[in-house]
């Protein structure tokens, strides 16, 4: 199913007033602990799980994910790798899978060859953060033909303009980042976010996603009615540090 | 649209890779800057202020004993270590400092590796009250510890970094996460010709003015235009900025020289384009020729200069490579050592690390080239503010026992 039709069926269908994303950098600890937690992600409800395939030089992210990219390529993760269990976990689980990633790993990979593999691995959607429009002629185009959900960025800073030129280039969902900065710092939920998610919404069609500092249940009821997917990223990848992959179904049960 | 029609693209290389937070901040520098280009009144005032506040036009000095030691070309140097805070850096930060005013922008970041670009970046933004954050990798903070002295007590706050590999490429993705997160106040003094468009368009232009004077000086003293240009190729900004002065004479060889660190064949080095391991890719905002892994992952690299241990290079040096118009070398960190002693012995004139590889290639070749023919080397930087680094390279042991005493001074 396509993955925006997926996104309102799963809103409708399971009366669910917000959908949870949540984040796994792969290979970090291990994938064997990538398992496990995508299986207690799965069984605790999350409607859908944004895997990234680690980058040496992951620009728009912070400290927590900065580290967790970098020891994963140091114990040896391979892209080839990430692509092998990314199968395995679409085979064993019925919800979306995404690919974040940056566009040098598709680029060395060759673009073409990357989708092609996606599409037959089920993934539904790509986030790439230092792709804008402007530079994804290639990627755009392979998108469509492909049927793999590019998901664009909305900022804090983007005008309404920019945010209809994005909404032309983006399927699926749109990824809202609720304030400027990297990953894993706190967000003030003022009433200049209200406004903000308010010219997200008027701007575009598809469902928002809300990510960047979103971490506890308080978080996830202040967004239910304002956005339609909770992105919970930072917050699980330090859960697993300090507990362990037991820690994680808990914590996403206590979610909504 | 044909990618050699898209701005910021030089060929296949360049473009703007930034994450959508930037895009209004990179439409308001590239309205910035296009409006400060087409403004003769601008440039006036840029090289007005080199003028006054550092020694430009530096001079370009006849090396009469190293010509006559390899009998052949006649050696220019191209005295770029006269600039105030004794390097080209300082050519591109005033620049960019004159561009924030014209902004309004009250806060400047920067990367630095050797510490060169931090240095100049902190002393423009003492001059023009901007406060200001240096992003260093924590290997260059232990490599370059005068530097980060200069940079505090210049008011600057330095910010080691500690993920990756801890070196220059670490602090420019740490400067944009800063970036990000302030770009309302805040502009990036980008320090090389790398980077997104319109960095490599800005920093080239500014250190244009290297190659202008260049191009007048050598037909005052030579009498003609020189055989080839010489200059040391990190992210590029030297280079180009002589090079821009002769790109349009045909008949003037340029000659970029990169990182060959411990050899071209030891995995440890920093040559994109002089060795067989650079590949296109995509990072740090560009598009150009990495140091990186089948992956896409970039690797560590290995030079005795700090300033020239980059993974990337200019899009618009890898453009001039494909192209042909450039050539490139490599010198490694002992003939960089040899050429640095050689030319302090004979011209007194003591070359940044960095700098030197420029002159290893250019004594290659002189010897091979007649007396009626000219070379410039770009001497990029000074080394005697470099001591620490130098005399460890020199491995001195007059110099050890003196950091060993002044080490058990501070120690009681």
């Amino acid at each position: 199913m396509e993955l925006s039709s997926h996104i309102k069926t799963a809103l409708a269908d399971r009366d669910r007033k917000i959908l949870l994303m949540t984040h796994i950098v792969l290979g970090y600890p291990s994938l064997e602990t990538n398992r496990q937690v995508i299986e207690q992600m799965v069984a605790n409800g999350v409607d859908l799980i944004e895997m990234q395939i680690p980058f040496s030089e992951p620009m728009a992210d912070g400290p927590v994910i900065v580290k967790a990219n970098q020891e994963a390529i140091e114990h040896g993760i391979t892209v080839r790798a990430c692509l092998d269990f990314a199968r395995e976990m679409t085979a064993a689980h019925p919800i979306p899978f995404l690919f974040m990633t940056y566009y040098n790993i598709l680029f060395k990979f060759g673009v073409e060859k990357f989708f092609r593999e996606a599409q037959e691995i089920g993934i539904k959607g790509f986030i790439i953060p230092d792709l804008p429009p402007e530079e994804g002629e290639e990627f755009f185009a392979l998108s469509s033909e492909y049927d793999i959900a590019p998901i664009l960025i909305f900022a804090p800073t983007s005008t309404p303009e920019r945010m209809r030129e994005l909404t032309r280039y983006s399927r699926g969902f749109v990824y809202c980042a609720a304030r400027k900065g990297v990953t894993g710092r706190q967000t003030d939920f003022d009433e200049g976010f209200n406004a903000y998610l308010r010219t997200c919404r008027a701007n575009t069609d598809l469902p928002l996603a809300v990510g960047f500092g979103i971490s506890s249940r308080e978080d996830v009821d202040y967004l239910t009615g304002k956005a339609d997917i909770a992105v919970i990223g930072t917050r699980t990848i330090r859960l697993v540090e300090e507990q362990g992959a037991a820690a994680v179904g808990p914590f996403i049960a206590g979610l909504r | 649209m044909n990618k050699a029609n898209k701005p910021g693209y030089y060929g296949e290389w360049g473009g703007a890779f930034i994450p959508e937070v930037l895009y209004q901040t990179f439409c308001e520098l590239n309205d910035a800057f296009r409006q400060a280009k087409a403004d003769p009144a601008f440039w006036q005032q840029y090289v007005s202020l080199m003028g006054t506040y550092s020694c430009r036009p530096t001079p370009l000095t006849h090396a009469e004993n190293l010509s006559r030691h390899f009998g052949g070309a006649q050696i220019y140097i191209k005295r770029e270590d006269l600039n105030h805070t004794g390097a080209h850096k300082a050519n591109n930060v005033m620049g960019q400092g004159l561009l924030v005013k014209r902004m309004g922008k009250t806060r400047v970041i920067a990367e630095t590796g050797a510490g060169q670009h931090g240095v100049a970046t902190a002393t423009m933004a003492a001059k023009f009250g901007f406060a200001c954050t240096i992003y260093m990798g924590e290997e260059d903070v232990q490599r370059q510890r005068p530097n980060v002295f200069w940079m505090e007590k210049l008011g600057a706050t330095v910010v080691p970094v500690t993920s990756g590999s801890k070196t220059l490429k670490d602090a420019i993705n740490e400067a944009f996460r800063d970036w990000v997160t302030r770009m309302d106040d805040t502009h990036y003094v980008m320090g090389t010709v790398c980077g997104p468009h319109p960095f490599p368009e800005m920093v080239a232009w500014f250190q244009s003015i290297i190659g202008r004077e260049a191009c007048g000086q050598i037909k005052q003293q030579f009498g003609r235009q020189p055989s080839r240009v010489y200059a040391c190729v990190g992210g590029g900004s030297n280079a180009m900025g002589i090079f821009q002065g002769f790109l349009d004479n045909p008949a003037v060889e340029l000659v970029g020289v990169e990182a060959g660190g411990k050899g071209l064949d030891s995995g440890m080095h920093a040559s994109r384009l002089a060795a067989r391991d650079g590949s296109a890719g995509v990072a740090q905002g560009y598009k150009t020729m990495f140091l990186q892994n089948s992956d896409g992952q970039m690797m560590d690299t290995h030079s005795v200069a700090a300033g020239l241990d980059y993974v990337g290079v200019s899009p618009i040096l890898a453009d001039l490579w494909q192209q042909k118009r450039v050539r490139f070398a490599a010198a490694t960190d002992a003939e960089v050592m040899a050429a640095l002693d050689l030319t302090m012995k004979k011209e007194g004139i003591i070359p940044a690390l960095e700098s030197a590889h420029a002159f290893v290639q250019a004594f290659k070749e002189a010897g091979e080239m007649g007396p009626d023919e000219a070379i410039i080397i770009n001497m990029s930087g000074r080394g005697d503010k470099d001591i620490f680094t130098i005399a460890h390279a020199f491995d001195d042991p007059s110099w050890k026992e003196f950091i060993r005493k002044k080490g058990i001074a501070y120690g009681a």
